[in-house]
């Protein structure tokens, strides 16, 4: 009998799964996907949650309103303030309460300030993931500059929980404006930088145009927020649409792009640093004089009923939506995470390119994954 | 930091056992040396600690005077694991898998509140392990929300001092030093 000598050959054409994460130095966190390969293709991915889901809405529950800004700070730990921020002015909007225009001047510029910071971070770890790791290190050294202007006024590096409702814990160090001065006058030459070593680059050119496209329709279908958003130029820009904190007040340009394409998406980030200097420059000289906080009852009680307050973090739009019976600790608190739904977008992004791309892609879309679980 | 502070833990010099063979002690101290120098940690971060160790790797911190500057992807390659932030009750298998993919000598830093107990999330949540040693053995805790990148090098050359304590005659010594 003749023995069959040659292995079986492999159908090409049969799928195959792959299995990134949730341990995956390139998914940003302990996001884990299932992509199913047709070659190097990616025909579909599908994320699975919960790796770091730890019951923040369900321990909001338990908390006074107060309380619940410092679980805030570790969902989107990269942009704290921003977290910090939609609760405080929900609780305001409930509270009928009026805060003082230098609290809502100082909001506005940290806000700013943080959304540079996170997308500085982005810089780095994306460009990490292209291969580059010297961006990784200029983004980490400029971050430093703000994170020393936040430790000396909030006392913190990364989750400040700054904000309270009705005002902040503290006033700004004296030494404040002058250090966001001067870091706006170093990082207007240091973007410079970023773009010459990875906006031009040609290989990451390469590697990111035209690939994982999103158009406007798919991303108001999916929900798909912040600049990813805007990069397929849905105008979802929640400081122009819903204005909060002094940016009506601001001249600033909403960044919209055509393509949708993950080089897009890169831009959109790049230009936005720019614009938050902008902003930051407009506001930094004109703090008004008055008190850090308005004046607010030692226990608060939001009145019965449903409120939803939205803002814009770094990664697109924040929502709260907050039940309340009347108590001092909400009934139901549930955030609206931009991470969540820019997430459901990954799937139809990636079907049809290389699983190499998927790195980019999703190094693009700029997830933070305990947002994602909460 | 002064000498002194960083010496403020006296009774981890009493466990190194003092005579034995010059050959052993000779090869301990070149082995010793050789393995606290060049800790390669593990890429595994699940929170906001991991922008933290990163600060530590970047530019103004720079841990790679301390010889670790090597992330490894894979657990088979590194030496270290350094819990950065919480452990839920989801991802706790695949941390004991990683731990026990790690070839010997092998050591754990739980960085943060989050790894060390469960930290802010201790009360009133049904998903989180409260407590990274509830897991794997921990070899240094450093507390704080988030930990400083400071007080991460500072947990780390705390290990360093650990693992110089280690001898050929008694292996897994740090283990029998909790």
């Amino acid at each position: 009998m003749k023995e069959d000598i040659n292995p079986p050959v492999r159908n090409i054409e049969e799928e195959y799964h792959i299995n990134i994460g949730p341990q995956h130095p390139s998914t940003h966190g302990v996001l884990r996907l299932v992509a199913s390969l047709k070659g190097e293709t990616v025909t579909s991915l599908k994320p699975h949650c919960g790796y770091i889901h730890r019951g923040i809405e369900k321990m909001c529950e338990k908390d006074t309103y107060p309380q619940v800004i410092h679980l805030t700070d570790r969902m989107d730990y990269l942009s704290a303030h921003i977290n910090n921020h939609v609760v405080c002015l929900l609780v305001e909007k409930a509270l009928e309460v009026d805060v003082p225009e230098r609290v809502q001047y100082i909001r506005t510029i940290m806000d700013e300030l943080t959304r540079i910071a996170s997308h500085q971070l982005w810089w780095g770890c994306f460009g990490m993931d292209m291969g580059g790791q010297t961006c990784l290190l200029y983004g980490m050294r400029d971050r430093e500059k703000i994170l020393d202007a936040f430790e000396e006024s909030c006392g913190s590096r990364l989750l400040h929980s700054y904000y309270t409702p009705g005002g902040l814990m503290k006033d700004i160090h004296p030494n404040f404006q002058k250090k966001v001065k001067d870091f706006i006058k170093y990082f207007r030459k240091k973007i410079h930088d970023y773009d010459c070593i990875l906006t031009g680059n040609v290989i990451m050119q390469e590697r990111t145009k035209g690939v994982g496209i999103l158009t406007k329709e798919e991303a108001i279908d999916y929900g798909v927020t912040g600049p990813t958003g805007r990069a397929s130029g849905f105008s979802c820009d929640v400081r122009k649409r819903y204005p909060y904190g002094v940016y009506d007040r601001v001249g600033f340009k909403e960044i919209l792009g055509t393509k949708g394409d993950t080089f897009e998406r890169y831009m959109m980030r790049m230009l936005e640093m720019r614009e938050s200097m902008n902003i930051i420059e407009q506001l930094i000289d004109n703090i008004p004089a008055g008190d850090y906080t308005a004046k607010m009852k030692a226990v608060l009680k939001l009145p019965a009923g449903e409120y939803y307050q939205r803002v814009e973090s770094a990664r697109g739009e924040l929502g709260v939506y907050v039940v309340s019976d009347g108590n001092k600790s909400p009934y139901r608190m549930k955030f609206r995470s931009p991470n969540f739904s820019n997430l459901s977008a990954l799937d139809h992004i990636c079907r049809g390119f290389k699983i190499a791309d998927l790195i980019a892609i999703s190094g693009s879309l700029d997830f933070v994954i305990p947002d994602i679980d909460r | 930091m002064k000498e002194a502070d960083f010496r403020d833990n006296e009774t981890l010099e009493l466990y190194k056992q003092s005579g034995g063979n010059i050959l052993v002690t000779t090869l301990d101290a070149v082995i010793d040396w050789g393995r606290s120098n060049s800790l390669w940690p593990l890429t595994f971060a699940t929170s906001c600690c991991a922008i933290e160790m990163m600060a530590a790797a970047a530019p103004r911190h720079d841990f790679s005077r301390f010889g670790m500057e090597v992330y490894r992807a894979s657990p088979r390659q590194a030496d270290m694991i350094v819990v950065a932030g919480t452990i839920v009750n989801k991802m706790a298998p695949v941390l004991k898998r990683l731990y026990d993919q790690m070839s010997d000598p092998k050591y754990v830093i739980a960085m943060g509140a989050c790894a060390v107990s469960g930290g802010p999330f201790f009360y009133n949540s049904y998903h989180v392990v409260r407590g990274v040693d509830h897991i794997i053995p921990v070899d240094v805790y450093i507390p704080g929300c988030p930990v400083r990148p400071e007080a991460l090098l500072y947990g780390v050359m705390q290990l360093q001092r650990k693992i110089k304590l280690e001898s050929l005659t008694n292996p897994r010594k740090t283990e029998n030093l909790k």
